[in-house]
């Protein structure tokens, strides 16, 4: 299947009772890609995962994931991919080397304990294997839920909100991990609300109220969204900023260090905006490129959390 | 290993759960705990706390005639052991009452020219009332009675009156109850509370297989696996089978060691029948976890199966006693069909072709709790 997307899924849509939590989504993703799946809390991220992954049966739409038919292979399609849960879901109650040893022997894993007992070296739990999975702290059971998805060397991960609650270093060590795993040629699709992250991705689809609203690679991600961005600069920083929020034409004013990033998608309005501060000591106002940054600021501003 | 081949049902798998299963298991102190403790508790509380031929009932006497045969009759009464005499009663109406207000268990009424009309070949009665409220506690009292009047009235039936002992009793004991038990002896419950134990743990502790899983959030994880609806039910239920075969280990023992149960039937028969039923509840508390949400639930609808199986199942009342709708409840529950099993192997000697009649029950009650189960397993979190 060299060249063939890995994911090509077209029009999923799945309801929960009269609600529309999935609205058709498409997703074509290529081989080795790390997808980015952006979007507030009840936007549809986990949904569409599990409908991907065969755990969510959708009510329309159709396509393959591994080139199994995504409606009835799922078994075919399950037996080659490794999926996280967005919350902790290996067994607490069994040690770190019996987990890695249930999971490898769901997938019958050839070479089972030698497997295992690489897993544990690379984790570097090598003689912490006896311990409860239950007594690990946040960024230890997100690794060995990475390496108990990873037993079975599948071609493809989905990852819920992997780093959720973990800290930076562990999630830059995280990242590492899952770029190595590209370049070995394994297709990540992974859901975060962290920008650090979604820059590490391939591509990036935001998605809001069930709906994808863009899907790109990631460096056009600035140009899709559509923004003007000037930088501001001027003694009283804090002033400008006070001044230029809730202006007509201003989406978005963000502190970078010294400066100001203003923004917003009427570049005229936004112009005349930042130009009505002209006069303020050390005002000066310079055009600068969007960037990811306010790109993803924008995003997550202009939609709310999609609970109801 | 090709894909498709990876879809076919494994064994490795399978073992897979299974391991993962006994480990849990073993962990969970507690519930390990309960498993073994709770046969030798509930056996020891049960088998010696109920008492079903129990003795010294209050009773209450109205004697309206005061002869030698009267005090004898009275005199016997108390020798049983059965009857404590709590009170004579020498106006009408007085019996009655304490009948009524659980003062007494039984009222004695010996009617007015008792001895006179006995001599004269009348054959008076002797009104025996029991409380039927609790009518276990009447039954060996009631069955005793006319062998307590016969030993009182022997001595006196003799010279003169010998030709009134030559026929058929000379008088007529009336027993007034609505409801007279089946001889439920010690022998009888002991073996009973098997089926009875076996089906509460059995299926508690499956009932919460998939629940568990559910709450913990550990289902999403498996479901994601390629692994197959009857590779986690057989890897689920399996540990417990173990459990199962400890606990009858535990309860025989007790029974023959403890209790001294005769046993008489067929060894091969018993331990088919007990396999069966095990399995059998295994499957309805593996069913009931595939319907529940959370573990409460499954506690819940354990319970729901549980009272009727102690109550329906002729444990606790006869079984031909029923009305035909509560003994068709009775016919689909395992136990019912086990406590015949049990009986039949363990007192009354019987074999396989004894227990035939109702392990045929048990398979079919097996394949559809098998059959829905699986048809219910939900391969989506949907």
């Amino acid at each position: 299947m060299n060249g063939a997307p890995v994911i090509d899924v077209r029009g999923l849509t799945k309801r929960f009772g009269g609600k529309t939590v999935v609205d058709d989504v498409s997703l074509r993703v290529p081989r080795g890609a790390i997808y980015g799946f952006l979007g507030p809390n009840g936007s549809g991220k986990t949904t569409t995962i599990r409908l991907v992954c065969g755990l969510l049966r959708p009510d329309h739409g159709e396509g393959t994931v591994l080139g199994h038919d995504v409606l009835r292979e799922s078994a075919l399609i399950k037996a080659r991919i490794g999926y996280m849960t967005q919350k902790f879901s290996l067994y607490e109650d069994l040690s770190i080397r019996e987990n890695l040893d249930f999971v490898a022997r769901l997938y019958d894993v050839p070479d089972r304990a030698h497997r295992v007992d690489t897993a544990l070296e690379d984790l570097g739990l090598a003689t912490r294997g006896r311990q409860l999975a239950g007594t690990l702290s946040g960024g230890w059971k997100q690794r060995l839920a990475l390496a108990a998805c990873m037993i079975h060397d599948p071609d493809l991960l989905l990852l819920d909100e992997p780093t959720a609650g973990v800290d930076p270093k562990a999630r830059r060590d995280f990242w590492d991990q899952i770029r190595r795993y590209a370049a070995r040629g394994v297709t990540t699709l992974v859901s975060t609300h962290y920008m650090d992250e979604a820059v590490q991705c391939d591509f990036i689809a935001f998605i809001a109220y069930g709906r994808k609203l863009i899907d790109a690679p990631t460096r056009e991600i600035p140009g899709k969204v559509g923004l003007t961005t000037l930088r501001v600069v001027a003694d009283d920083l804090e002033g400008a900023a006070a001044k230029l929020r809730g202006m007509p034409g201003v989406d978005l004013v963000a502190r970078f260090g010294t400066e100001l990033h203003v923004a917003g998608v009427d570049a005229a309005k936004l112009r005349a905006a930042v130009g009505s501060l002209d006069g303020m000591p050390g005002f000066a106002a310079t055009p600068v490129e969007a960037g990811l940054e306010e790109a993803f600021i924008h995003l997550m501003t202009e939609s709310t959390d999609n609970m109801q | 290993m090709s894909a498709q081949a990876r879809t076919h049902f494994s064994f490795a798998r399978v073992m897979a759960v299974f391991l993962k299963e006994l480990v849990q298991m073993r962990r969970d102190r507690v519930t390990f705990a309960i498993m073994l403790g709770m046969p030798i508790i509930q056996l020891l509380l049960f088998g010696y706390a109920i008492n079903t031929d129990p003795r010294h009932m209050p009773t209450v006497v109205e004697a309206r005639d005061d002869g030698p045969l009267t005090r004898a009759f009275l005199a016997s009464m108390r020798q049983s052991t059965y009857f404590d005499l709590v009170a004579l009663s020498h106006r009408e109406g007085e019996g009655d009452r304490m009948l009524e207000a659980g003062e007494a268990t039984f009222l004695v009424v010996i009617p007015e020219k008792f001895e006179e009309r006995l001599v004269r070949g009348e054959r008076p009665e002797i009104l025996f009332a029991a409380d039927a409220s609790d009518p276990i506690a009447a039954g060996g009292a009631t069955g005793a009675l006319q062998q307590i009047a016969q030993t009182a009235f022997a001595p006196d039936l003799e010279g003169p009156l010998h030709m009134r002992q030559a026929s058929a009793a000379p008088y007529d004991i009336v027993v007034h109850r609505c409801y007279n038990p089946a001889g439920v002896t010690a022998f009888n419950i002991v073996p009973a509370l098997l089926g009875v134990i076996l089906t509460m743990t059995m299926v508690m502790i499956t009932s919460i297989a998939l629940t568990r899983e559910l709450e913990r959030g550990t289902m999403e994880s498996l479901l994601a696996t390629p692994v197959r609806p009857t590779e986690v039910m057989l890897g689920k239920t399996t540990p417990y089978l173990l459990v199962g075969a400890v606990q009858v280990g535990i309860v025989l023992a007790v029974a023959i060691f403890l209790f001294h149960i005769p046993f008489t039937g067929s060894v091969p028969a018993l331990l088919t029948g007990v396999t069966v039923f095990v399995i059998a509840n295994l499957m309805l508390g593996y069913l009931i976890s595939t319907v529940a949400r959370t573990q409460m639930q499954a506690m819940q609808m354990t319970f729901f199966i549980f009272l009727p199986s102690i109550l329906l199942s002729g444990f606790m009342f006869p079984f031909a006693a029923m009305p035909w709708w509560a003994q068709g409840i009775g016919e689909a529950l395992p136990l019912t069909h086990f406590l015949r099993i049990v009986r039949e192997t363990i007192l009354k000697g019987g074999g396989f072709a004894a227990i035939g009649d109702d392990l045929w029950p048990l398979l079919a009650i097996l394949a559809l709790l098998t059959a829905v189960a699986l048809r219910r397993f939900r391969q989506t979190l949907d």
